[in-house]
C-alpha cells in the first residue's frame, strides 16, 4: 500500500474526480476532507457494504472477490481522515462477502486487526442509509436519525465518521496506488473512471460487470451478453433511480453527471432491462410495494404516503382502480418529496414519477381497466 | 436576521395545530402532516410562526436562523 501523507491522499482523490458509489454520487475527496478537517485524529471509518438495494449485487461481489482491496481502501481512508477505528458494515445476508472479509482481515497484521471490526447490518432497504448505519453501530437501531448533525460531524461514538461505500473505498485504494492520472485516463466521452454495474432482466448473462464510465446503455447490455428478447424500458440506478425508455436512451452514457443532466440517476449502478411482455404498471407496483414496506415508519409522510402510493399502484396493476387513482398518484408523489428525515420518500417518489412518464399510456390504460401489454386477456370459452 | 421553519419529521405526529395557527406558510397533506412553504418566514408573520412553534405538542417545529444552515 502506498505511503502518501493524509493531505497528499486527499489531493489525489480530489484530482481523480472519483464520485461515491453508494447511490448519491458525492465527490469522495471532498467527503474525506470534510471529516479530516473536523476529526483532529479521533474519526471513525465506516465501510458501508450493507447493500440493501434488491437489484444490486456489486458490493457483496466486490467484498467476496477482492476483500483486501476494500480493506486497503478503508485503511487509506483511516489514515487520510485521522481515524483509528474501522467498521466494516456488511449486510447480514451477504454471508460469502462477510466470510471473505473476515478471512482477509485475519491475514493482516495485529495492529490492523485490532482497529477493525465487522458489524452485521440488519436486512432492510434503509439500514444502509448513512445515519441509519451510524445509529445501528451506536444503539442497535438501524433507522435513520434526524440530521443535522450528519455522520461527518457527529457519528459513531459521537465522533466525526466517514461513511463510505465499499466500492468507493476499493477505487480509492486503486487511485492511491496508481495515481489520479490513471483514473482520469479511463472513461468514454467526458466521463472519467470506471465503475461496477449490476445488470439484470432481459439479458443473457445477468450479473456484475465493470465498465468504463461513459459506456452506453447499449455497451452495458453487450457486457451482459446482449438482450435476450424485446425490451421497452429499463430501470436505472435501482429502486431509488428511475425508469427510462430504452429506445430513447440506448446511447445514454452511464455516468452520474451525464445522467443527472437528463433527469436520470446512475445511483448504485443498477441496470435492469424490463422484457416488453412485462407490464410496466405491474413492475412499478411491485417496486412501490417493496419501498412502502421498507419505510422505517418514523415520519408520517413516508409511512402514510408510500403506503397510499403502493395501494393505488396495486389497484391500477390489478385493473381495478378507484376513480381518480391515477390523479392521486401524481399528487401524492409530489407531496411526499423532501418530507422525511432521510431520502427514502424522495427516492420512492422519483421512481413513481419516472414510471408515470415512461409508462404514461399503460397507467392511463389501467385506469380504464385495460392493460396494453397483455392487450387481449385470455377469454374463457362459455359453452 | 432571516428565519426559516424547520420540522423534525421523526417527532412530528401530525397534530396539525401549526397549520391552523400559520395557514400563510403551512398546509396539511392528505394525511394531516404539515407541508411548509419554502423560503424565509416573512417579517409580517414571524409572530404567528413563533406562536405555531410554541403550540406544537411534540416540539417538532422550530424557527432557525438561515445563517445556521450555511454549514449544511
Amino acid at each position: 500500500m502506498p505511503t502518501l501523507s493524509s493531505s497528499a491522499l486527499i489531493a489525489e482523490l480530489e484530482a481523480s474526480g472519483l464520485l461515491g458509489r453508494g447511490g448519491a454520487g458525492f465527490p469522495v475527496g471532498r467527503k474525506w476532507r470534510a471529516v479530516a478537517e473536523r476529526a483532529g485524529g479521533g474519526a471513525v471509518v465506516l465501510a458501508n457494504g450493507a447493500e440493501g438495494e434488491p437489484l444490486s449485487l456489486k458490493d457483496r461481489s466486490l467484498m467476496a472477490a477482492r476483500p483486501h482491496l476494500v480493506i486497503d481502501g478503508a485503511l487509506l481512508a483511516a489514515r487520510a481522515v485521522g481515524a483509528n477505528d474501522i467498521i466494516f458494515y456488511v449486510g447480514s445476508e451477504h454471508r460469502t462477502a462477510e466470510a471473505a472479509l473476515r478471512r482477509a482481515l485475519a491475514e493482516r497484521p495485529g495492529d490492523v486487526r485490532g482497529r477493525a471490526r465487522i458489524v452485521a447490518a440488519p436486512a432492510g432497504y434503509v439500514a444502509g442509509e448513512e445515519s441509519a448505519a451510524v445509529h445501528y453501530v451506536n444503539a442497535g437501531d438501524a433507522r435513520p436519525t434526524t440530521t443535522p448533525p450528519r455522520p461527518f460531524e457527529r457519528g459513531v461514538g459521537g465522533r466525526p465518521t466517514l461513511v463510505q461505500n465499499v466500492e468507493s473505498l476499493a477505487l480509492a485504494a486503486l487511485i492511491a496506488r496508481r495515481g489520479h492520472a490513471w483514473y482520469q485516463g479511463l472513461g468514454h466521452g467526458r466521463a472519467r473512471g470506471i465503475g461496477l454495474l449490476t445488470v439484470s432482466g432481459a439479458v443473457n448473462h445477468a450479473g456484475v460487470h465493470e465498465v468504463e464510465l461513459g459506456s452506453t446503455l447499449s455497451d452495458a447490455a453487450a457486457a451482459a451478453g446482449g438482450l435476450n428478447g424485446d425490451v421497452g424500458a429499463v430501470l436505472l440506478g435501482g429502486y431509488f433511480g428511475g425508469w427510462a425508455d430504452l429506445h430513447e436512451q440506448w446511447g445514454l452514457p452511464l455516468d452520474a453527471p451525464s445522467m443527472r443532466a437528463r433527469g436520470l440517476a446512475l445511483g448504485c449502478g443498477v441496470v435492469h432491462f424490463l422484457p416488453s411482455d412485462t407490464c410496466g404498471v405491474e413492475a412499478t407496483s411491485r417496486v412501490m410495494t417493496y419501498l412502502a414496506s421498507q419505510s422505517a415508519r418514523q415520519c408520517g409522510p413516508c409511512v402514510f404516503g408510500l403506503s397510499a402510493i403502493a395501494g393505488a399502484t396495486q389497484r391500477l396493476a390489478a385493473q381495478s382502480p378507484q376513480p381518480g387513482d391515477l390523479d392521486r398518484l401524481v399528487r401524492w408523489s409530489g407531496q411526499v418529496t423532501g418530507r422525511g428525515a432521510c431520502h427514502h420518500p424522495d427516492g420512492a417518489a422519483a421512481l413513481m414519477n419516472s414510471a408515470l412518464q415512461v409508462f404514461a399510456d399503460d397507467f392511463a390504460g389501467h385506469q380504464h381497466r385495460r392493460c396494453l401489454t397483455i392487450a387481449e386477456p385470455a377469454r374463457v370459452a362459455v359453452a | 436576521m432571516a428565519e426559516i421553519l424547520q420540522i423534525d419529521r421523526i417527532r412530528c405526529n401530525g397534530h396539525g395545530l401549526c397549520a391552523e395557527l400559520l395557514p400563510e406558510l403551512i398546509s396539511l397533506d392528505d394525511w394531516g402532516y404539515p407541508i411548509i412553504k419554502p423560503g424565509n418566514v416573512p417579517p409580517s408573520v414571524v409572530e404567528h410562526a413563533r406562536r405555531a412553534v410554541d403550540a406544537c405538542p411534540v416540539l417538532a417545529l422550530r424557527l432557525a436562523r438561515t445563517a445556521a444552515l450555511v454549514a449544511l
